[in-house]
Protein backbone atom coordinates (compact mmCIF):
# COMPACT_ATOMS: atom_id res chain seq x y z
CA UNK A 1 0.00 0.00 0.00
CA UNK A 2 1.56 3.23 -0.85
CA UNK A 3 1.01 6.90 0.11
CA UNK A 4 -0.32 9.01 -2.21
CA UNK A 5 1.57 10.22 -4.74
CA UNK A 6 4.02 13.12 -4.94
CA UNK A 7 3.59 15.09 -1.97
CA UNK A 8 2.12 14.26 1.71
CA UNK A 9 -0.06 12.18 3.18
CA UNK A 10 -3.94 13.13 3.05
CA UNK A 11 -6.52 12.03 5.23
CA UNK A 12 -10.56 12.72 5.12
CA UNK A 13 -10.62 14.14 9.08
CA UNK A 14 -14.07 14.80 9.64
CA UNK A 15 -17.85 13.99 7.96
CA UNK A 16 -21.48 14.86 8.39
CA UNK A 17 -24.48 14.77 6.93
CA UNK A 18 -27.01 17.42 6.40
CA UNK A 19 -30.68 17.23 7.51
CA UNK A 20 -32.27 14.55 5.19
CA UNK A 21 -35.48 13.69 3.93
CA UNK A 22 -37.78 16.36 3.95
CA UNK A 23 -36.22 19.94 4.97
CA UNK A 24 -38.23 22.91 5.59
CA UNK A 25 -36.81 23.97 8.18
CA UNK A 26 -33.21 24.78 6.39
CA UNK A 27 -32.00 26.15 2.96
CA UNK A 28 -29.64 24.52 1.36
CA UNK A 29 -27.10 26.80 2.54
CA UNK A 30 -27.76 26.66 5.90
CA UNK A 31 -27.77 22.67 5.73
CA UNK A 32 -24.58 22.70 4.61
CA UNK A 33 -23.01 25.36 7.15
CA UNK A 34 -24.38 23.17 9.60
CA UNK A 35 -22.86 19.94 8.53
CA UNK A 36 -19.69 21.80 7.84
CA UNK A 37 -19.41 23.12 11.10
CA UNK A 38 -19.83 19.25 12.25
CA UNK A 39 -17.56 17.77 9.71
CA UNK A 40 -14.81 20.26 10.78
CA UNK A 41 -15.74 20.27 14.30
CA UNK A 42 -14.88 15.83 14.01
CA UNK A 43 -11.08 17.25 12.20
CA UNK A 44 -10.69 19.37 15.25
CA UNK A 45 -11.24 22.35 13.48
CA UNK A 46 -13.35 25.87 12.86
CA UNK A 47 -14.54 27.51 9.56
CA UNK A 48 -11.63 29.49 10.40
CA UNK A 49 -9.37 26.61 9.66
CA UNK A 50 -10.88 26.35 5.63
CA UNK A 51 -8.20 27.88 2.56
CA UNK A 52 -9.69 25.38 0.06
CA UNK A 53 -13.75 25.04 -0.87
CA UNK A 54 -14.64 22.18 -3.42
CA UNK A 55 -18.27 22.69 -4.12
CA UNK A 56 -20.79 23.07 -6.72
CA UNK A 57 -24.90 23.26 -7.49
CA UNK A 58 -25.14 25.87 -4.52
CA UNK A 59 -25.63 29.02 -6.68
CA UNK A 60 -24.18 30.87 -9.33
CA UNK A 61 -20.88 31.02 -9.33
CA UNK A 62 -19.28 27.35 -8.16
CA UNK A 63 -17.65 27.44 -4.58
CA UNK A 64 -18.31 31.48 -4.16
CA UNK A 65 -21.85 31.87 -2.47
CA UNK A 66 -21.28 29.00 0.22
CA UNK A 67 -17.84 30.73 0.71
CA UNK A 68 -19.26 33.90 1.41
CA UNK A 69 -22.01 32.25 3.81
CA UNK A 70 -19.86 30.52 5.80
CA UNK A 71 -17.60 33.36 6.15
CA UNK A 72 -14.67 31.96 4.35
CA UNK A 73 -13.74 34.87 2.69
CA UNK A 74 -10.11 34.39 1.40
CA UNK A 75 -9.68 30.62 0.63
CA UNK A 76 -6.62 29.74 -1.79
CA UNK A 77 -7.96 27.12 -3.34
CA UNK A 78 -11.56 27.07 -5.16
CA UNK A 79 -12.69 24.15 -7.64
CA UNK A 80 -16.52 23.66 -8.88
CA UNK A 81 -15.82 20.93 -11.13
CA UNK A 82 -19.16 20.44 -12.43
CA UNK A 83 -19.38 16.91 -13.07
CA UNK A 84 -22.91 15.90 -11.23
CA UNK A 85 -22.76 13.40 -9.05
CA UNK A 86 -19.50 12.46 -9.61
CA UNK A 87 -17.97 15.66 -8.60
CA UNK A 88 -17.32 14.49 -4.93
CA UNK A 89 -15.01 11.96 -5.35
CA UNK A 90 -13.45 13.80 -7.81
CA UNK A 91 -13.34 17.04 -5.36
CA UNK A 92 -11.19 14.71 -2.74
CA UNK A 93 -8.85 13.01 -5.92
CA UNK A 94 -8.11 17.52 -6.46
CA UNK A 95 -7.85 17.81 -2.58
CA UNK A 96 -5.58 15.44 -2.33
CA UNK A 97 -3.18 16.81 -4.75
CA UNK A 98 -3.82 20.42 -3.69
CA UNK A 99 -3.11 19.53 0.13
CA UNK A 100 -0.11 16.86 -0.77
CA UNK A 101 1.30 19.62 -2.61
CA UNK A 102 0.40 22.20 -0.05
CA UNK A 103 -2.19 24.44 -2.48
CA UNK A 104 -4.50 24.02 0.76
CA UNK A 105 -4.46 22.78 4.23
CA UNK A 106 -8.05 22.25 4.49
CA UNK A 107 -10.16 21.42 2.22
CA UNK A 108 -13.74 21.68 2.99
CA UNK A 109 -15.74 19.79 0.34
CA UNK A 110 -20.05 19.43 0.19
CA UNK A 111 -23.69 19.86 -1.19
CA UNK A 112 -26.94 20.36 -0.37
CA UNK A 113 -30.08 20.28 -1.37
CA UNK A 114 -34.01 20.33 -1.25
CA UNK A 115 -35.07 18.93 -4.66
CA UNK A 116 -37.82 17.04 -2.68
CA UNK A 117 -38.94 19.57 -1.04
CA UNK A 118 -38.81 21.85 -4.32
CA UNK A 119 -40.12 19.24 -6.88
CA UNK A 120 -37.42 20.25 -8.76
CA UNK A 121 -37.11 17.30 -10.87
CA UNK A 122 -38.46 17.05 -14.78
CA UNK A 123 -38.15 13.62 -16.37
CA UNK A 124 -38.05 15.59 -19.48
CA UNK A 125 -34.48 16.07 -18.36
CA UNK A 126 -34.94 20.23 -17.65
CA UNK A 127 -34.49 22.87 -20.41
CA UNK A 128 -31.99 23.00 -22.48
CA UNK A 129 -30.54 25.70 -25.10
CA UNK A 130 -32.78 25.49 -28.03
CA UNK A 131 -29.77 25.56 -30.20
CA UNK A 132 -27.65 22.42 -28.25
CA UNK A 133 -26.97 19.48 -29.87
CA UNK A 134 -29.21 18.07 -27.30
CA UNK A 135 -32.04 19.94 -28.44
CA UNK A 136 -31.72 19.32 -31.97
CA UNK A 137 -30.60 15.40 -32.00
CA UNK A 138 -31.84 13.77 -28.72
CA UNK A 139 -34.86 15.60 -26.84
CA UNK A 140 -37.45 15.76 -29.73
CA UNK A 141 -37.55 11.74 -28.90
CA UNK A 142 -39.03 11.68 -25.93
CA UNK A 143 -36.07 10.20 -23.77
CA UNK A 144 -37.15 10.42 -19.87
CA UNK A 145 -33.68 11.80 -18.55
CA UNK A 146 -32.46 10.54 -16.70
CA UNK A 147 -33.90 7.14 -16.49
CA UNK A 148 -34.34 6.41 -20.21
CA UNK A 149 -30.87 6.66 -20.89
CA UNK A 150 -30.07 4.28 -18.42
CA UNK A 151 -32.58 2.05 -19.27
CA UNK A 152 -31.05 1.84 -22.93
CA UNK A 153 -27.76 0.69 -21.15
CA UNK A 154 -29.64 -2.04 -19.10
CA UNK A 155 -31.48 -3.42 -22.36
CA UNK A 156 -27.81 -3.42 -23.96
CA UNK A 157 -26.29 -5.51 -21.23
CA UNK A 158 -29.61 -7.76 -20.86
CA UNK A 159 -29.02 -8.66 -24.71
CA UNK A 160 -25.19 -8.66 -24.65
CA UNK A 161 -25.16 -11.24 -21.40
CA UNK A 162 -28.13 -12.51 -20.64
CA UNK A 163 -28.97 -9.71 -17.46
CA UNK A 164 -32.43 -10.29 -15.95
CA UNK A 165 -34.41 -7.98 -14.34
CA UNK A 166 -34.41 -10.68 -11.53
CA UNK A 167 -30.68 -9.77 -10.90
CA UNK A 168 -31.17 -5.62 -11.04
CA UNK A 169 -33.73 -6.57 -8.48
CA UNK A 170 -31.57 -7.75 -6.36
CA UNK A 171 -29.47 -4.79 -6.32
CA UNK A 172 -32.66 -2.58 -5.20
CA UNK A 173 -33.33 -5.62 -2.06
CA UNK A 174 -29.75 -5.10 -1.02
CA UNK A 175 -30.10 -1.57 -0.77
CA UNK A 176 -33.25 -1.49 1.16
CA UNK A 177 -31.58 -4.48 3.30
CA UNK A 178 -29.03 -2.47 4.68
CA UNK A 179 -31.43 0.85 4.46
CA UNK A 180 -33.23 -1.59 7.19
CA UNK A 181 -30.14 -0.93 9.42
CA UNK A 182 -29.74 2.39 9.09
CA UNK A 183 -32.44 4.80 11.38
CA UNK A 184 -31.77 7.74 8.88
CA UNK A 185 -32.86 5.83 5.69
CA UNK A 186 -35.76 7.08 4.01
CA UNK A 187 -37.40 4.05 2.61
CA UNK A 188 -37.06 1.08 5.55
CA UNK A 189 -40.30 -1.34 4.99
CA UNK A 190 -39.26 -4.57 3.79
CA UNK A 191 -38.57 -5.14 0.07
CA UNK A 192 -38.48 -8.83 -1.76
CA UNK A 193 -37.23 -9.54 -5.63
CA UNK A 194 -40.78 -10.18 -6.69
CA UNK A 195 -42.03 -6.54 -5.06
CA UNK A 196 -39.47 -4.89 -6.54
CA UNK A 197 -40.40 -6.84 -10.23
CA UNK A 198 -44.42 -5.76 -9.22
CA UNK A 199 -43.39 -1.80 -9.25
CA UNK A 200 -44.57 0.00 -11.87
CA UNK A 201 -42.67 -0.33 -15.82
CA UNK A 202 -41.26 3.52 -16.28
CA UNK A 203 -38.56 3.09 -19.25
CA UNK A 204 -38.48 -0.68 -19.88
CA UNK A 205 -36.27 -2.56 -18.20
CA UNK A 206 -36.25 -0.35 -15.59
CA UNK A 207 -39.43 -0.19 -12.86
CA UNK A 208 -40.08 2.01 -9.46
CA UNK A 209 -37.53 -0.16 -8.11
CA UNK A 210 -34.64 0.58 -9.98
CA UNK A 211 -34.31 4.25 -9.27
CA UNK A 212 -32.96 6.32 -6.61
CA UNK A 213 -35.30 8.28 -4.28
CA UNK A 214 -35.86 11.94 -4.90
CA UNK A 215 -34.77 13.17 -1.20
CA UNK A 216 -33.86 16.41 0.19
CA UNK A 217 -30.18 15.64 1.78
CA UNK A 218 -26.40 16.25 1.35
CA UNK A 219 -22.96 16.47 3.52
CA UNK A 220 -19.55 17.98 4.28
CA UNK A 221 -16.49 16.48 3.76
CA UNK A 222 -13.05 17.76 5.46
CA UNK A 223 -9.71 16.74 3.57
CA UNK A 224 -6.51 17.57 5.64
CA UNK A 225 -2.50 16.47 5.57
CA UNK A 226 -2.10 13.83 8.08
CA UNK A 227 -0.78 15.82 10.10
CA UNK A 228 -3.27 17.83 10.75
CA UNK A 229 -5.55 15.19 11.16
CA UNK A 230 -3.43 14.52 14.35
CA UNK A 231 -6.15 16.54 15.85
CA UNK A 232 -9.37 15.16 14.82
CA UNK A 233 -12.00 14.11 17.51
CA UNK A 234 -12.48 10.60 15.90
CA UNK A 235 -10.24 8.57 13.72
CA UNK A 236 -9.36 10.42 10.56
CA UNK A 237 -8.71 7.80 7.53
CA UNK A 238 -6.55 7.59 4.64
CA UNK A 239 -7.14 8.63 1.19
CA UNK A 240 -5.08 6.13 -0.71
CA UNK A 241 -6.08 7.08 -4.26
CA UNK A 242 -8.45 8.55 -6.30
CA UNK A 243 -9.25 8.63 -10.38
CA UNK A 244 -11.65 10.38 -12.96
CA UNK A 245 -12.99 10.16 -15.97
CA UNK A 246 -15.80 10.50 -18.55
CA UNK A 247 -17.81 8.57 -21.63
CA UNK A 248 -20.17 11.06 -23.31
CA UNK A 249 -23.57 13.11 -22.67
CA UNK A 250 -25.38 12.08 -26.13
CA UNK A 251 -26.83 8.50 -25.63
CA UNK A 252 -25.74 8.00 -29.27
CA UNK A 253 -22.42 8.79 -28.28
CA UNK A 254 -21.58 6.39 -25.76
CA UNK A 255 -18.87 4.23 -27.57
CA UNK A 256 -20.36 0.74 -25.50
CA UNK A 257 -23.10 1.01 -23.37
CA UNK A 258 -22.09 -1.75 -21.38
CA UNK A 259 -18.94 -0.05 -20.06
CA UNK A 260 -18.76 3.37 -18.30
CA UNK A 261 -15.97 5.81 -16.97
CA UNK A 262 -15.45 3.78 -13.92
CA UNK A 263 -13.11 1.60 -15.72
CA UNK A 264 -10.82 4.39 -16.33
CA UNK A 265 -11.63 6.12 -12.61
CA UNK A 266 -11.00 3.03 -10.51
CA UNK A 267 -8.19 2.10 -12.94
CA UNK A 268 -6.52 5.33 -11.93
CA UNK A 269 -7.74 5.13 -8.51
CA UNK A 270 -6.75 1.53 -7.89
CA UNK A 271 -3.25 2.09 -9.24
CA UNK A 272 -2.51 5.23 -7.12
CA UNK A 273 -3.85 2.95 -3.91
CA UNK A 274 -1.93 -0.13 -5.16
CA UNK A 275 -4.95 -2.10 -4.41
CA UNK A 276 -7.64 -4.37 -6.54
CA UNK A 277 -10.76 -5.04 -6.23
CA UNK A 278 -10.73 -8.32 -4.16
CA UNK A 279 -8.66 -5.45 -1.51
CA UNK A 280 -11.89 -3.85 -0.73
CA UNK A 281 -14.02 -4.41 2.31
CA UNK A 282 -17.04 -2.45 1.76
CA UNK A 283 -18.43 -0.69 -1.49
CA UNK A 284 -20.19 2.58 -1.64
CA UNK A 285 -21.21 2.79 -5.31
CA UNK A 286 -23.30 5.16 -6.84
CA UNK A 287 -26.45 3.83 -6.78
CA UNK A 288 -28.91 5.93 -9.08
CA UNK A 289 -30.44 3.51 -10.58
CA UNK A 290 -29.96 -0.21 -10.12
CA UNK A 291 -27.65 -0.75 -13.66
CA UNK A 292 -25.41 2.01 -12.38
CA UNK A 293 -24.50 -0.51 -9.71
CA UNK A 294 -24.45 -3.63 -12.10
CA UNK A 295 -22.37 -1.51 -14.51
CA UNK A 296 -19.69 -0.58 -12.01
CA UNK A 297 -19.12 -4.16 -10.06
CA UNK A 298 -17.83 -4.73 -13.46
CA UNK A 299 -15.98 -1.75 -14.74
CA UNK A 300 -14.43 -1.27 -10.82
CA UNK A 301 -13.16 -4.60 -11.27
CA UNK A 302 -14.99 -6.81 -8.86
CA UNK A 303 -16.37 -9.31 -11.55
CA UNK A 304 -15.89 -9.15 -15.27
CA UNK A 305 -17.67 -7.66 -18.25
CA UNK A 306 -21.22 -9.46 -18.09
CA UNK A 307 -20.83 -11.22 -15.35
CA UNK A 308 -22.57 -8.62 -12.67
CA UNK A 309 -26.18 -10.41 -13.22
CA UNK A 310 -24.68 -13.69 -11.55
CA UNK A 311 -22.59 -11.45 -9.32
CA UNK A 312 -25.21 -9.79 -7.45
CA UNK A 313 -27.26 -12.97 -6.79
CA UNK A 314 -27.52 -14.54 -4.04
CA UNK A 315 -26.83 -11.68 -1.36
CA UNK A 316 -23.92 -10.73 -2.36
CA UNK A 317 -24.28 -6.76 -1.56
CA UNK A 318 -26.42 -7.09 1.23
CA UNK A 319 -25.31 -7.59 4.43
CA UNK A 320 -23.95 -10.53 5.31
CA UNK A 321 -22.79 -11.17 1.56
CA UNK A 322 -19.32 -11.41 0.50
CA UNK A 323 -19.12 -7.76 -0.94
CA UNK A 324 -20.94 -5.33 1.76
CA UNK A 325 -22.38 -2.25 -0.88
CA UNK A 326 -24.84 0.53 -0.63
CA UNK A 327 -24.61 -0.28 3.08
CA UNK A 328 -26.36 3.44 4.12
CA UNK A 329 -28.43 2.05 2.15
CA UNK A 330 -27.77 3.64 -0.65
CA UNK A 331 -29.67 6.61 -3.32
CA UNK A 332 -32.05 3.42 -3.74
CA UNK A 333 -33.06 3.69 -0.11
CA UNK A 334 -31.83 6.21 2.48
CA UNK A 335 -30.99 9.12 0.38
CA UNK A 336 -30.74 10.67 -2.83
CA UNK A 337 -30.17 14.59 -3.16
CA UNK A 338 -29.43 14.91 -6.58
CA UNK A 339 -25.72 14.39 -6.19
CA UNK A 340 -24.99 11.52 -3.98
CA UNK A 341 -21.30 11.90 -4.09
CA UNK A 342 -20.65 13.52 -0.98
CA UNK A 343 -23.13 10.81 1.19
CA UNK A 344 -20.98 7.72 -0.37
CA UNK A 345 -17.50 9.35 1.05
CA UNK A 346 -19.58 10.05 4.56
CA UNK A 347 -20.55 6.20 4.45
CA UNK A 348 -17.16 5.05 3.77
CA UNK A 349 -15.86 7.17 6.72
CA UNK A 350 -18.05 5.71 9.11
CA UNK A 351 -17.63 2.29 7.89
CA UNK A 352 -13.66 2.25 8.34
CA UNK A 353 -14.05 3.94 11.82
CA UNK A 354 -16.21 1.26 13.04
CA UNK A 355 -19.16 3.76 13.64
CA UNK A 356 -21.80 2.41 11.87
CA UNK A 357 -24.50 0.89 13.98
CA UNK A 358 -26.35 -2.20 13.11
CA UNK A 359 -25.01 -1.72 9.63
CA UNK A 360 -21.30 -1.66 10.70
CA UNK A 361 -19.08 -4.01 8.48
CA UNK A 362 -16.73 -6.19 10.76
CA UNK A 363 -12.91 -4.93 10.31
CA UNK A 364 -13.72 -2.85 7.06
CA UNK A 365 -10.33 -2.01 6.04
CA UNK A 366 -10.53 -0.43 2.70
CA UNK A 367 -13.41 1.37 1.53
CA UNK A 368 -14.08 2.81 -2.21
CA UNK A 369 -16.65 5.33 -2.70
CA UNK A 370 -17.26 5.41 -6.56
CA UNK A 371 -19.06 8.52 -7.91
CA UNK A 372 -21.14 8.66 -11.10
CA UNK A 373 -22.80 11.43 -12.95
CA UNK A 374 -24.90 13.11 -15.63
CA UNK A 375 -26.07 9.99 -17.76
CA UNK A 376 -23.63 7.35 -16.22
CA UNK A 377 -21.51 10.28 -18.12
CA UNK A 378 -18.99 10.98 -15.60
CA UNK A 379 -16.93 8.80 -12.93
CA UNK A 380 -14.92 9.39 -10.11
CA UNK A 381 -13.32 6.69 -7.11
CA UNK A 382 -11.35 7.20 -3.81
CA UNK A 383 -10.23 4.68 -2.22
CA UNK A 384 -9.87 5.58 1.77
CA UNK A 385 -8.23 2.88 4.91
CA UNK A 386 -8.45 3.44 7.96
CA UNK B 1 -38.04 26.61 -46.40
CA UNK B 2 -36.39 28.72 -46.60
CA UNK B 3 -35.22 29.92 -43.24
CA UNK B 4 -32.46 28.10 -42.07
CA UNK B 5 -32.33 25.54 -38.68
CA UNK B 6 -29.85 24.19 -36.48
CA UNK B 7 -26.73 25.64 -35.90
CA UNK B 8 -23.82 26.62 -37.60
CA UNK B 9 -22.64 23.28 -38.11
CA UNK B 10 -25.51 21.52 -38.54
CA UNK B 11 -27.52 23.59 -40.50
CA UNK B 12 -26.84 21.37 -43.77
CA UNK B 13 -28.36 18.41 -41.82
CA UNK B 14 -31.56 19.97 -41.38
CA UNK B 15 -31.40 21.84 -44.50
CA UNK B 16 -31.36 17.82 -46.21
CA UNK B 17 -34.37 16.77 -43.54
CA UNK B 18 -36.19 19.78 -45.03
CA UNK B 19 -36.12 17.45 -47.96
CA UNK B 20 -36.24 14.14 -46.24
CA UNK B 21 -33.25 13.15 -47.38
CA UNK B 22 -30.65 11.98 -44.18
CA UNK B 23 -27.34 14.12 -44.99
CA UNK B 24 -23.92 12.77 -43.31
CA UNK B 25 -20.89 14.43 -43.61
CA UNK B 26 -18.26 11.82 -45.10
CA UNK B 27 -14.84 12.37 -44.96
CA UNK B 28 -12.67 13.18 -47.73
CA UNK B 29 -9.72 12.03 -47.04
CA UNK B 30 -10.98 8.67 -45.40
CA UNK B 31 -14.19 7.76 -46.47
CA UNK B 32 -15.90 8.03 -42.43
CA UNK B 33 -18.93 9.31 -42.21
CA UNK B 34 -19.60 11.18 -38.68
CA UNK B 35 -22.59 11.97 -36.64
CA UNK B 36 -23.54 14.75 -35.10
CA UNK B 37 -22.37 17.06 -37.53
CA UNK B 38 -18.41 18.36 -36.85
CA UNK B 39 -16.07 21.02 -38.65
CA UNK B 40 -13.31 17.99 -38.89
CA UNK B 41 -12.84 14.45 -39.04
CA UNK B 42 -12.42 12.30 -35.83
CA UNK B 43 -10.59 9.63 -37.25
CA UNK B 44 -8.38 11.36 -39.23
CA UNK B 45 -8.59 14.74 -38.96
CA UNK B 46 -9.20 16.11 -42.40
CA UNK B 47 -11.02 19.37 -42.67
CA UNK B 48 -12.78 18.35 -45.78
CA UNK B 49 -15.60 16.74 -46.34
CA UNK B 50 -18.86 16.26 -48.22
CA UNK B 51 -22.41 16.16 -46.95
CA UNK B 52 -23.86 12.77 -48.41
CA UNK B 53 -27.28 11.14 -48.72
CA UNK B 54 -27.20 7.96 -46.85
CA UNK B 55 -28.87 4.75 -47.15
CA UNK B 56 -30.56 5.22 -44.15
CA UNK B 57 -30.66 1.48 -43.57
CA UNK B 58 -29.79 0.59 -39.69
CA UNK B 59 -30.07 -1.71 -36.93
CA UNK B 60 -31.17 -1.28 -33.26
CA UNK B 61 -28.00 -1.10 -30.80
CA UNK B 62 -30.52 -0.18 -28.04
CA UNK B 63 -33.74 0.44 -26.96
CA UNK B 64 -36.76 1.36 -24.02
CA UNK B 65 -39.70 1.13 -24.34
CA UNK B 66 -41.27 4.56 -22.62
CA UNK B 67 -44.24 4.01 -20.25
CA UNK B 68 -44.52 7.83 -18.64
CA UNK B 69 -45.33 11.03 -20.49
CA UNK B 70 -42.26 12.90 -21.81
CA UNK B 71 -43.52 15.37 -23.98
CA UNK B 72 -47.22 17.21 -24.85
CA UNK B 73 -47.80 15.38 -28.22
CA UNK B 74 -45.97 11.66 -27.60
CA UNK B 75 -48.01 9.48 -25.82
CA UNK B 76 -47.01 6.43 -24.08
CA UNK B 77 -46.19 3.49 -24.35
CA UNK B 78 -43.44 4.77 -27.56
CA UNK B 79 -40.05 3.44 -28.09
CA UNK B 80 -36.63 5.42 -28.33
CA UNK B 81 -33.58 3.71 -29.56
CA UNK B 82 -30.35 4.09 -30.68
CA UNK B 83 -29.75 3.25 -34.01
CA UNK B 84 -26.64 2.16 -35.42
CA UNK B 85 -26.61 3.35 -39.31
CA UNK B 86 -24.95 1.44 -42.12
CA UNK B 87 -22.89 3.59 -42.65
CA UNK B 88 -20.93 3.91 -39.05
CA UNK B 89 -22.61 6.76 -36.42
CA UNK B 90 -25.42 6.16 -34.38
CA UNK B 91 -28.35 8.17 -33.96
CA UNK B 92 -30.82 8.30 -31.56
CA UNK B 93 -34.71 7.62 -32.68
CA UNK B 94 -37.89 7.24 -32.11
CA UNK B 95 -39.17 3.94 -33.70
CA UNK B 96 -42.28 4.38 -35.49
CA UNK B 97 -45.03 2.02 -37.57
CA UNK B 98 -46.02 1.42 -41.15
CA UNK B 99 -48.24 4.52 -40.70
CA UNK B 100 -45.48 6.81 -39.51
CA UNK B 101 -46.88 6.97 -35.77
CA UNK B 102 -44.83 6.06 -32.70
CA UNK B 103 -45.91 3.45 -29.99
CA UNK B 104 -44.93 -0.08 -31.91
CA UNK B 105 -41.54 -1.79 -30.15
CA UNK B 106 -38.30 -3.13 -31.59
CA UNK B 107 -35.94 -5.22 -30.34
CA UNK B 108 -32.04 -5.06 -30.21
CA UNK B 109 -31.15 -6.55 -33.71
CA UNK B 110 -34.01 -5.87 -35.76
CA UNK B 111 -33.01 -3.83 -39.14
CA UNK B 112 -34.44 -0.23 -39.61
CA UNK B 113 -35.12 2.19 -41.95
CA UNK B 114 -34.82 5.73 -41.47
CA UNK B 115 -38.63 7.45 -42.46
CA UNK B 116 -39.88 11.21 -41.41
CA UNK B 117 -41.54 12.60 -38.83
CA UNK B 118 -43.25 15.94 -39.95
CA UNK B 119 -43.15 18.43 -37.20
CA UNK B 120 -45.02 22.21 -37.02
CA UNK B 121 -42.12 24.62 -36.41
CA UNK B 122 -38.99 22.18 -37.28
CA UNK B 123 -37.80 20.20 -40.27
CA UNK B 124 -39.44 17.19 -40.36
CA UNK B 125 -37.50 14.45 -37.69
CA UNK B 126 -35.13 11.56 -38.62
CA UNK B 127 -37.20 8.54 -36.94
CA UNK B 128 -37.11 4.80 -37.73
CA UNK B 129 -39.51 2.15 -39.21
CA UNK B 130 -38.65 -1.44 -38.75
CA UNK B 131 -37.90 -3.26 -42.26
CA UNK B 132 -41.11 -5.28 -43.33
ZN1 LIG C 1 -11.30 11.26 -42.08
Amino acid sequence: MTRTGGGREVHIAGVAETALGEVHDQTELSMFALAAREALAEAGMTLRDVDGLFVNYMGEEGTVQVGEYLGVTAPRYLDSTDIGGAAFEAFVHHAMLAVAEGRCEVALIGYASRQRTRRARNIGGGAVDLDSLAAQFQTPYGLPAPIGHYAMMAARHMHEYGTTPEQLAEIAVAARAWARLNPKAWSRDPLTVDQALSSRMISTPLRRSDCCLVTDGGAAVVVTSADRARDARKPSVRVLGAGESQSHWHIASMPDMTVTAGAVSAREAFGMAGITASDVDVLQPYDSFTVTVLLALEDLGFCAKGEAGAFVSGGRLAPGGALPAMTSGGGLSYNHPGALGALLLVEAVRQLRGEAGDRQVADAEIAVAHGVGGYNSTASTVVLAR
Amino acid sequence: MTQTYGDAVTAPFWAGASEGRLLLQRCDSCGAHRFYPRPFCLSCDDDRSTWTAVSGAGVVYSKTEVQVKVLPGLAPPYTVAVVELAEGPRMTALIVGADGEPGPGCEIGDAVDVAWRPREDAPPLPVFRRRP
